[in-house]
């Protein structure tokens, strides 16, 4: 089965994802995008009727720690990446 | 509100007291300077691993628990993407399918009648970071800027979903303060709304038959009177659309807590779609019956029990076991208290008036009191004996309150055992008489009113440690009245 994707798919997911495309750009992913679906679909020729589910790939179950306090990074650390910073905090454009 | 129907539904987020972040070991403090609680894990770095933290677990399942739910004997996370600047890795880890807990309940009073609020789910969350966006009272340079401070991000959270069938502002009114109170009462959060440990977001629609109305959302409500006041309104304004033949637009409102109105949060209409996909980092979980049981044999009492206990166990008025239960620590102090003075209407009268009047004047907590539930007790067996007056005794119990000395300390100290012994007494009592005769003619006349004076100047001259009844009888004595 041909699997495709409209190009107002790819641009409704770019929105989701904040990532500006261009007109070629959109064509292109929504080519690239439809192939990679197709390939996946082939799953679904195997008879998994008789396989229970399968959550996480690790059998394993309850890995967790006991609630302790560690040490953090500093302030200066934290911020060391950041493309813009500004009293102690990230800076980033204005959201609202 | 003209024929329509309500339903509302609410969900309660609730930041957990534990120690450290649901997924690593930062710290989890209130008000440290931005972005010092933060480590790789939380700030989304890449090649980190989240580990859960299993205090989170077992307080989420507490509450279930005291909330009637059915725990899921299994559950697993989940990752709710969406991008925005407080969340540093561009989804949350949160649980979507496979919830901690569902189908649970609290019953809550509304006008002296018992309701059930069925509650939905309860599932385990990160936090979101801290966004400070700059306004025009600020410096023009941050007007266009948004701050983030990660310290909030990956704290424990958990959201308590009821069900759409809450059927108005006052009964969410209720449901809230009975919630917030067995959550107290759990300790499993402080619940203190000004820090954002309790927040609260609103679904409401109206009908006029059986058929659900569209719904909108309400957010921005920082208190739970701010809540009911903004479900009204809102109410308020769908009756108005509707009965003008409009429709409702399915959309996020802000309440406006000075207009007293709801507001469309422009540029945030588009549908949400969260793309949930299972958490891969995280391994799911298996609650066990064992560790069920235990939790559930560690509950303490809840505020329906104890309230319960206090109406029919101590015969008190519904009114004092409502003021006594409302926080664990008020309930505890009064039953300690009753433990040294089986007296529970005394206590429940101090306890509610004084304490709680020195709490609210000094504005401390119980927990920092000095005065301790023995010492009250002491000072109520001295009132009992009859070595203070009840006017002392107040005066007693607020020195008590903040110095925590003892009763019969500060009786000795200040001299202010009452004065019993008839023959000082009659001395003072002689003097009165020749100091007012005006009030004695007046006595003597027939003014009843007049003795009232004569009482009052005894207990003045003896900075009212006299004992009233015995002034009383020896007055009526000395005056030839018996």
């Amino acid at each position: 089965m041909k699997k495709r994707i409209e190009q107002e798919e790819v641009r409704y997911i770019a929105h989701l994802a904040r990532l500006q495309l261009s007109k070629e750009e959109e064509i292109k992913f929504a080519r690239q995008l439809g192939k990679i679906l197709e390939y996946v679909e082939k799953l679904k020729e195997v008879d998994v009727s008789d396989t229970a589910p399968t959550f996480h790939v690790l059998p394993l179950f309850n890995v967790w720690r006991k609630d302790k306090t560690g040490v953090s990074l500093s302030q200066e650390d934290a911020l060391s990446n950041a493309p813009a910073k500004r009293r102690g905090h990230f800076q980033v454009p204005r959201v609202i | 509100m003209k024929g329509y129907r309500v339903n509302i539904g609410l969900e309660v987020h609730v930041e957990l007291q534990t120690e450290s972040k649901l997924f690593c070991n930062c710290a989890t403090c209130f008000g440290a300077p931005p972005n010092t609680q933060v480590c790789p894990v939380c700030l989304g770095l890449p090649g980190v691993l989240p580990v859960i933290n299993a205090k989170a677990v077992e307080f989420t399942i507490s509450t279930a628990l005291a909330l009637g739910c059915q725990i899921n004997s299994f559950c697993r996370f989940a990752r709710k993407n969406y991008y925005y600047p407080d969340l540093p890795k561009n989804y949350q880890i949160s649980q979507y399918d496979k919830p901690l807990a569902e189908n649970g309940w609290v019953e809550i009073k509304v006008k002296e009648s018992v309701r059930r609020i069925a509650i939905q789910r309860i599932h385990l969350e990160e936090d979101a970071g801290k966004l400070i966006h700059g306004d025009a009272s600020e410096n023009t340079q941050e007007r266009n800027l948004s701050l983030v401070d990660y310290n909030r991000t990956g704290i424990p959270l958990m959201e308590i979903v009821s069900h759409p069938r809450i059927t108005s502002p006052e009964e969410a009114y209720q449901y809230l303060i009975t919630l917030k109170r067995i959550l107290q009462y759990l300790k499993v959060s402080d619940c203190n709304m000004e820090e954002g440990s309790l927040r609260c977001d609103a679904n409401i629609s109206i009908r006029a038959g059986t058929e659900m109305g569209t719904k909108t959302e309400l957010k921005n409500m920082n208190s739970f009177k701010e809540i009911r006041d903004g479900l009204t309104a809102e109410i308020k304004r769908q009756s108005y659309v509707l009965n003008e033949g409009g429709e409702i637009i399915q959309e996020t409102r802000l309440w406006d807590s000075k207009r007293k109105a709801t507001f469309s949060m422009r540029g945030k209409e588009e549908a949400h779609d969260y793309r949930y996909l299972p958490e891969p980092d995280l391994l799911p979980l298996k609650i066990s019956r064992e560790w069920l049981e235990k939790l559930r044999s560690q509950l303490p009492e809840l505020p329906s029990s104890r309230h319960q206990k206090f109406v029919e166990e101590y015969g008190l008025p519904e009114y004092d076991a409502d003021v006594l239960t409302d926080s664990p620590e008020l309930a505890d102090f009064f039953e300690k208290c009753l433990k040294y003075y089986p007296y529970p209407k005394i206590v429940s009268n101090w306890v509610m008036g004084e304490f709680l009047r020195l709490l609210k004047k000094e504005a401390t907590f119980i927990n920092q009191v000095k005065v301790t539930p023995a010492a009250l007790a002491a000072l109520l067996k001295e009132l009992k004996k009859g070595t203070v007056s009840i006017g002392l005794a107040k005066e007693i119990f607020e020195e008590m309150f903040l110095s925590g000395k003892q009763a019969q300390e500060i009786i000795e100290q200040k001299g202010l055992k009452q004065i019993s012994d008839q023959d000082s007494l009659r001395d003072i009592i002689d003097q009165v008489i020749k100091k007012n005769p005006r009030a004695v003619n007046d006595f003597l006349a027939g003014k009843q009113r007049a003795l009232g004076a004569l009482i009052g100047q005894t207990m003045a001259m003896t900075q009212g440690r006299a004992n009233p009844q015995l002034v009383n009888q020896l007055l009526r004595e000395k005056l030839g009245f018996k």
